[in-house]
């Protein structure tokens, strides 16, 4: 009598364990990123791409359906950190995904980290995370900070530029992408200014400041809606034709159209440009113009379409079996998807090793603007921190 | 030297645009004795407005004298409907009300132009520099606020100074009571008077627009520079104001360009350029303290002379 | 006084019986983030006590409180960051630095009256914030995560949830217990007198300033506590723990609890965050609500939730 009972309620106990053991019902994806305030474009763009690639994958992955949440982290990094850590108590999700800023990154990664959830970071790239910081959980669909300035570098090399002058915002990202240009620019570095951020909307101090000290060029760094500001400042102050700029994430689709003219001439260094031929970016760009008539996908949004087919390949792979971390971040690590940008390699730090474009702005008859890939800078570029990540 | 000319004119204009927000505070305060944390409530909603009525008549001056008439009416809506109980009550309850208020404008604005902000371009005919001095080109745009901001300047000053209800409004910022037994409609006076300051502000709001931005909760950052010198100058003292405002402009923007520079001398470019606006900010709020322990009534106070 | 079933006191129980036993719950049904969430409400309770001191009992409407959590979050980030990870110097290190900042603050604020104290005590507090966003080594506006919790004796583990909400419901608890004492004490009849009438009390012959000074780094001290806490809480530390609208939201719970009554802040702590949490569910807008809400509270609620459950008031 007792043994039975013994049984019965050690098969009790098993069949209450069962959820834990069982398959996944749904991917749980938690996107994060800023969707309210002057910037809420960019999120909406990522989110707009993601939902996009979703559609084109029938809203499943490995078979199992998907479903979003989707966080506004306000453009601040305790807010974003909050809602990381809500998406993983709360929500329970199995990848989180997102991440504009480098700031907001960096706060919210450690308790993605301390609970073994996956991060795949669709733009911010702070080179913490590729050096000592890396993890096996953490994931990059876009590049690291400073590897678009130093293709910048070497583009300014090749145009013969022996000075420069740098100027970029003061937070974790904007500091990375003048060290960037730094590190590869063979000539001088004769001024730097970091602008107070995200407050700071006038240039008038800095500009004064460059044209003063003369340089071949300025580098500047301006993501967003202080992009625009830069470059109509800019303008103002009458340097554009005395004094040329090179920029990194200043120009973009959905700042163009308010930079309009000050644009033109004004080179960018980028690792996906929306016209680059190969067939899966040319489907991704033409059903996001049909699905969103009078808007144009940008990089940040090619980054999010590609971080919902890095999840997907992964949840294929292990057929959906996503509580072996470690099978999942094996299926990751190959990138075995056909990413817009032309397929890549991950490097031992999660992040990509790709080509960079030189993007520039044009004008056709009716006036309309577009991005062009103008030449291919370098390729198969590594970010300079992935000796420092431990991680083989 | 021309950078040092070029930095005093950039701290004059924003001074004056200080002085704009700073004006109707003190006038509201000095006079109501209304602590109103949502006047930058009504320093944003001037923007929007601009912003939207540029959109549609596709005209800048148009768009900005609709504006100043919207946040006019706006200012006297919101005294009729909510200032007027507030009227005689503590301070804290003021600024309880007032800070319900700021959340609550935040998300009407939200809710009817939505989350992105918006942006108001430049009129092509000030979209270009000034010879100011020899070698020193200035932006049109930022001499023409410099301008419009120094009219107005007089404009108040003959306001206060020389007209009937100037003199009303000198006589209420000193004693309240004694103007409304005199038989003076002191309500309709405190209606006019608080339109006055929200128009200014929305004029500050509407002015900054095209330079700095047009997005939700705009009003909080610079609330605070306003109520700083507002007591910097002396409640009620639109003189003051003047005064405290452009000082306030001047550290400010000569603090964040020297700053740095002179902490390079000391420390690597990243501290210096972190720690540079922090000090200049500071050093704002520093001479308020200073202020408040040598003078507490401020610099020129207007009650009790 | 009212009897022992007063709606009030059953309220009271009721919500203190429910946040001992809620860690249990959570255990119950596995929902991890009401846990989080508690922690979080319980610890800006905390905060909100000690602003009850100054602002209920002693009429001194500090709009700088927020600092002080900031001090004593900062405290324990940057002694964490130079390698200090022992509790045993962190905590008393972020007491000693907020009592210090109080005094300072204090000595200078309380020599002004009215909307100047206000404006001055703003003044301080946007300072501190200055100070610490121009801090490039500790991540200025970007803040600083905290790898590891403060570390104290062998059986006592920060990282547990579970241990950490006990800990710091029992540090609440005492705080208010604290603010009991102080208020019954022959000090705190000083404190509230001086609220009522500073002119009398000090015709009386009691050196007001003394004493408000006192209870004034009485409750920097306990908030800079409570910020020691709030950084373990969240592994992180940023500039924007102080900007001046987290003392408003400090200011708000106080109010809406009921100014000057013992449980008032801990009702007001825990009826806007729950608000918060609950509408912003529903309603992406939900600020739409709080706004006019908080006028309404103003011009009609006298005496905040506390007032509503009985009409007896304190001071």
């Amino acid at each position: 009598m007792r043994r039975t009972f013994l049984i019965a309620s050690a098969a009790a106990a098993v069949f209450a364990a069962m959820p834990a053991l069982a398959q996944q019902k749904t991917v749980k994806i938690g996107f994060i990123s800023t969707f309210s305030g002057p910037v809420a474009a960019m999120g909406n763009d990522m989110r707009n791409s993601f939902e996009l690639a979703l559609d084109h994958m029938g809203r499943k992955m490995g078979g199992l359906p998907v479903e979003v949440i989707y966080e506004d982290d306000t453009f601040k990094p305790e807010v974003g950190k909050q809602k990381t850590e809500k998406l993983i108590e709360s929500d329970k999700v199995d990848f989180l995904t997102g991440y504009i800023w480098s700031n907001v990154l960096l706060a919210s990664v450690k308790p993605a980290l301390d609970s073994k959830t996956f991060l795949i970071s669709a733009n911010a790239g702070p080179h913490q995370l590729a050096g000592e910081g890396c993890s096996p959980y953490f994931f990059s669909t876009s590049w690291q900070n400073d590897q678009t300035p130093q293709a910048m570098g070497l583009y300014m090399n090749q145009k013969g530029v022996k000075t420069v002058f740098l100027i970029g915002p003061n937070y974790a990202a904007g500091k990375d992408m003048l060290a960037g240009v730094a590190a590869t620019f063979k000539g001088k570095v004769i001024g730097q200014e970091l602008t107070k951020w995200p407050d700071q909307l006038d240039f008038s101090a800095e500009l004064a400041k460059a044209k003063d000290a003369k340089p071949d060029a300025i580098f500047v760094f301006y993501p967003g809606a202080a992009g625009a500001q830069f470059l109509n400042q800019y303008s103002q102050s009458g340097l554009k034709g005395q004094i040329p700029l090179y920029t990194a994430f200043t120009i973009d689709e959905l700042t163009l159209p308010r930079q309009k003219d000050t644009a033109l001439g004004v080179p960018g260094a980028q690792q996906w440009v929306n016209d680059l031929p190969n067939e899966t970016n040319k489907k991704f760009v033409s059903d996001y113009r049909k699905k969103h008539p009078g808007l144009s996908p940008t990089f940040y949004g090619a980054q999010s379409y590609d971080a919902a087919n890095l999840i997907a390949s992964a949840v294929a792979a292990t057929k959906g079996n996503l509580s072996d971390k470690a099978a999942v971040q094996k299926a990751m690590e190959k990138a075995d998807f056909k990413s817009v940008r032309g397929n890549f390699k991950y490097g031992n730090n999660h992040f990509p090793i790709q080509n960079f474009y030189l993007q520039e702005a044009v004008k056709d008859q009716e006036g309309n603007y577009a991005l062009k890939t103008v030449a291919t800078i370098v390729e198969n570029d590594q970010d300079r921190f992935h000796d420092k990540c431990p991680m083989k | 030297m021309t950078l040092f000319i070029e930095q005093c004119l950039n701290g004059l204009q924003f001074g004056l645009l200080l002085f704009l927000l700073a004006a109707g505070l003190t006038l509201v305060f000095g006079i109501m004795d209304l602590v109103n944390l949502a006047h930058g409530s009504l320093y944003m909603l001037g923007a929007y407005f601009a912003a939207t009525f540029a959109a549609w008549t596709g005209s800048f001056v148009f768009a900005a004298v609709l504006a100043l008439a919207a946040t006019l009416v706006v200012g006297m809506a919101v005294e009729i409907i909510a200032m007027r109980r507030l009227y005689g009550r503590d301070h804290l309850d003021h600024v309880l009300a007032t800070f319900g208020l700021i959340l609550f404008f935040d998300e009407l604005v939200r809710l009817i132009w939505g989350p992105s902000g918006m942006s108001l371009p430049l009129p092509s005919w000030l979209n270009t520099s000034v010879r100011v001095l020899p070698g020193i080109d200035y932006s049109a745009y930022k001499l023409s606020i410099i301008i419009v901001s120094l009219a107005v300047a007089v404009f108040l000053y003959f306001l206060v100074m020389r007209t009937r209800i100037g003199m009303l409004i000198r006589a209420g910022a000193s004693n309240r009571e004694m103007v409304g037994a005199l038989g003076v409609n002191i309500k309709l006076l405190f209606t006019l008077v608080f339109g006055l300051g929200a128009a200014l502000a929305g004029l500050a709001g509407l002015m900054q627009a095209p330079i700095l931005t047009v997005q939700i909760g705009m009003g909080e950052n610079i609330l605070i520079l306003a109520f700083v010198i507002t007591v910097i100058g002396g409640i009620g003292s639109i003189r003051g104001a003047f005064v405290a405002a452009i000082l306030v402009g001047l550290i400010d923007t000569l603090g964040r360009a020297y700053f740095t520079d002179l902490l390079r001398l000391a420390f690597t470019k990243e501290t210096a350029a972190t720690a540079a606006p922090a000090l200049s900010s500071m050093l704002i709020y520093l001479l308020m303290a200073i202020v408040l322990v040598i003078k507490p009534e401020g610099l020129f106070s207007a009650s009790g002379k | 006084m009212s009897g022992w079933l007063s709606p009030r006191n059953i309220v009271t129980v009721t919500l203190l019986l429910a946040l001992v036993l809620l860690p249990v719950y959570v255990e119950l049904t596995g929902s991890r983030f009401l846990l989080t969430l508690f922690t979080r409400i319980i610890i800006l309770a905390m905060a909100a006590v000690s602003l009850n001191l100054i602002l209920g009992y002693g009429g001194m409407m500090s709009f700088g409180h927020a600092a002080y959590l900031g001090i004593g979050g900062y405290a324990v980030g940057m002694l964490a960051f130079e390698g200090v990870s022992s509790g045993f110097v962190q905590w008393p290190v972020a007491l000693l630095v907020s009592a210090l900042f109080a005094l300072l603050i204090g000595a200078l604020s309380l020599r002004t009256r009215g909307v100047y104290f206000i404006m001055i005590t703003l003044a301080f507090a946007q300072m501190t914030y200055y100070i610490v966003a121009g801090l490039a080594r500790y991540g200025g506006d970007d803040g600083l995560t905290i790898q590891d919790r403060s570390k104290f004796f062998a059986p006592v583990n920060l990282s547990n949830k579970m241990q950490f909400y006990y800990i710091c419901l029992t540090l609440l608890f005492a705080s208010i217990y604290l603010v009991w004492r102080i208020v019954n004490s022959r000090f705190g009849m000083v404190i509230q007198g001086a609220r009522s009438n500073d002119t009398r009390m000090r015709a009386i012959g009691f050196p007001t300033y003394r004493y408000k000074l006192t209870c004034f780094v009485i409750a920097g001290t306990l908030c800079g506590l409570a910020g020691a806490l709030l950084a373990n809480h969240t592994d992180f530390v940023s500039p924007a723990m102080m900007y001046w609208t987290r003392s408003g939201d400090l200011i708000i719970m106080v109010v809406l609890g009921g100014m000057g009554s013992i449980f008032g802040p801990l009702f007001g702590a825990v009826a806007l965050l729950i608000l918060e949490e609950v509408l912003s569910g529903i309603t992406e807008y939900w600020q739409i609500i709080l706004g006019p809400l908080l006028l309404l509270v103003v011009l009609f609620g006298r005496g905040g939730i506390d007032g509503l459950l009985g009409k007896v008031r304190h001071g």
